[in-house]
């Protein structure tokens, strides 16, 4: 196909200029990082001297090894039972297409419309009234529910596409469905169980509302929980707050750059179906 | 609601059983179910009905409940400060939808024509980045390039519009704007990356036709890629509006709903009046009226998706 040389220019100035505004915010906290912690520098000055220690200090000061753990303890406890039970829902509704199937898809896809806030106050309520509040489960427990709706039309979306012969011959074999389960569905469900799982470890790391309700310590919500309160107590110390905000969002986007693939499919996916 | 799912039952797949073994079958099958629908019931189904329900009473969280009627929705309509959060919603739709969706629609037209290769994939990678990063990392950068001291200010003083600069998340006429702004920053890399799959997958004979018929780059825009992309961007839309309608996370980091009520969004004013206000009842009015509102902008948006087939 010819395509004019001003087009190309144009084109491509438009993805740079794009590029730029995108990646300049990331350069910017990066060098306010660097400098002298309680100044206040410019929004892209290079540091005289660069600070390198402000992130040993924001490490230090909001506790994110106690975080860490505590994040990764969250993060543990909800994708592996997400995981199993929305495979074993999607499997029930894509592959055995038990009766009722359709309605119960609809329940769940209904919630890919609920906003959280929606539901949060019944939630802290709830919790209080079973005593999960404030505890470990606190978090882990809605964590797993509201992440039913997308998981479960996302598994149901890969075993809907596949060849029902598969599990009727095996059938014939004599095989239970646990079996089909088990040794033939499972196996082959593993890519996007696997993307799933990325995609719910990202959002769990994330969840900001959910730890800001329900977990009265800081110390015990997830990173980005935590780094809502660590914002109120250095709100004025701008080269502190970008060092650890930056702390925060390096293993994001790491897990990104590692499995870009995977998880720009799994969304895509999940919402060109949705 | 219009959402695609294939009917259960396929003729192919149905075979004629022994209506014992099918009974045997089916309790089995709703075991599998199971622990996704109890998760799903306790936690958020049943959430729902309780928000519905307290939205009729009267409540601070732990006393008696005392049942109102519809005071709470009239008190939403009546209190400027409380229908003001819905129409900034609105006014966060057409910053956190419909510029990234338009915006998105042809920066993937871009990458489908002038950097098919390495640079486009490039591109739609970066502008991704923000989508994955915690949305309270992205109310804190951006609090900080709004500031009067930060990159925006500095940015506009060496273009020579050094007059206009001013801590904009602390302005009563740009700071929901400036909120916009962060959320362009976030969404429009999961606009472009959705909309340029669906791109590359249009027949390319149809773009060399039309330029063998001397059609410009603007006309194909029009007349081909926003036509077959309707279903993709019925989806951005779709995803981009429930995200502009259930703001939280920025606003409560960047603003506070500040400078007075300027920022102040649905979800932020739920917490604030559930929370802090322990008025349980008003809060779930105003958030059963979220939920609604979602609903009611969702729906033609999904009518628009199905009159492409």
């Amino acid at each position: 196909m010819k395509i004019g040389r001003g087009e190309i220019f144009t084109g491509r100035t438009l993805l740079v200029v794009l590029m730029a505004f995108t990646i300049l915010p990331f350069i910017s906290i990066f060098f306010t990082a660097l400098h002298p912690s309680g100044t206040v520098p410019g929004g892209l000055d290079w540091p005289v001297d660069p600070q390198w220690g402000n992130f040993v200090e924001a490490f230090k000061v909001a506790n994110m090894n106690i975080l860490i753990i505590s994040s990764l303890r969250i993060v543990l406890m909800v994708v592996p039972i997400a995981l199993i039970i929305s495979t074993m829902a999607g499997f029930a509704i894509g592959m055995l297409r038990i009766p009722g199937s359709s309605l119960l898809l609809l329940l769940f896809v209904f919630g890919l419309t609920l906003p959280f806030q929606g539901i949060i106050i019944p939630i802290y309520t709830l919790e209080r009234a079973l005593h999960i509040y404030n505890t470990k489960f606190a978090i882990a427990l809605p964590l797993i529910a509201l992440y039913m709706p997308f998981s479960v039309f996302w598994m149901r979306a890969h075993f809907v596409n596949i060849p029902v012969e598969i599990s009727d011959s095996a059938r014939v074999d004599g095989a239970t469905t646990w079996d089909l389960f088990r040794r033939i569905h499972l196996p082959l469900a593993q890519a996007p169980i696997a993307s799933l799982g990325i995609l719910m470890s990202i959002w769990t790391w994330n969840q900001f509302l959910l730890a800001l309700v329900l977990i009265e310590n800081p110390n015990q919500r997830t990173m980005a929980g935590a780094l809502g309160a660590f914002q109120g107590h250095y709100a004025t110390n701008v080269p502190l707050l970008c060092a650890g905000t930056i702390i925060i969002l390096v293993p994001t986007l790491l897990v990104f750059v590692l499995f870009q693939r995977q998880i720009i499919k799994a969304l895509l996916q999940g919402a060109v179906k949705g | 609601m219009t959402f695609d799912y294939q009917p259960a039952f396929t003729s192919a797949s149905r075979k004629p059983r022994t209506s014992k073994r099918a009974h045997r079958e089916a309790f089995v099958g709703w075991l599998y179910v199971l622990p996704a629908l109890l998760m799903y019931a306790v936690f958020v189904l049943v959430p729902f009905l309780l928000t519905i329900i307290y939205s009729f009473h009267r409540w601070n969280g732990v006393g008696p409940m005392t049942w109102v009627g519809l005071k709470n929705y009239i008190t939403v309509f009546q209190v400027p400060d409380l229908m003001g959060t819905i129409f900034h919603a609105f006014w966060l739709v057409v910053w956190f939808s419909f510029i990234p969706v338009g915006l998105g629609l042809v920066v993937a037209s871009v990458i489908n024509h002038v950097a098919t290769g390495r640079f486009g994939e490039i591109a739609r990678t970066v502008l991704f980045l923000p989508y994955v990063i915690a949305l309270v990392a992205a109310g804190i950068i951006w609090g900080w390039l709004f500031s009067l001291s930060g990159l925006v200010n500095q940015f506009l003083s060496i273009i020579g519009l050094g007059s206009i600069t001013r801590a904009w998340l602390g302005d009563f006429n740009w700071a929901l704007s400036a909120v916009g702004i962060i959320g362009i920053w976030v969404l429009l890399g999961f606009c472009t990356v959705l909309l340029s799959t669906a791109i590359s997958k249009v027949d390319p004979s149809l773009y060399e036709a039309a330029r063998i018929d001397g059609s410009n780059w603007i006309r194909e825009f029009f007349e081909i890629t926003i036509p077959l992309l309707k279903q993709e961007i019925g989806v951005c839309l779709t995803v981009t509006v429930i995200f502009a309608l259930a703001t939280f996370d920025i606003v409560y980091v960047a603003t506070a709903g500040g400078p007075g009520n300027a920022t102040s969004v649905p979800g932020l004013q739920i917490y604030i009046l559930a929370f802090a206000q322990r008025n349980i009842g008003l809060a779930s009015a105003l958030a059963v009226m979220l939920m609604i509102l979602v609903v009611v902008i969702i729906i033609p948006i999904q009518r628009l998706n199905k009159e492409t087939y």
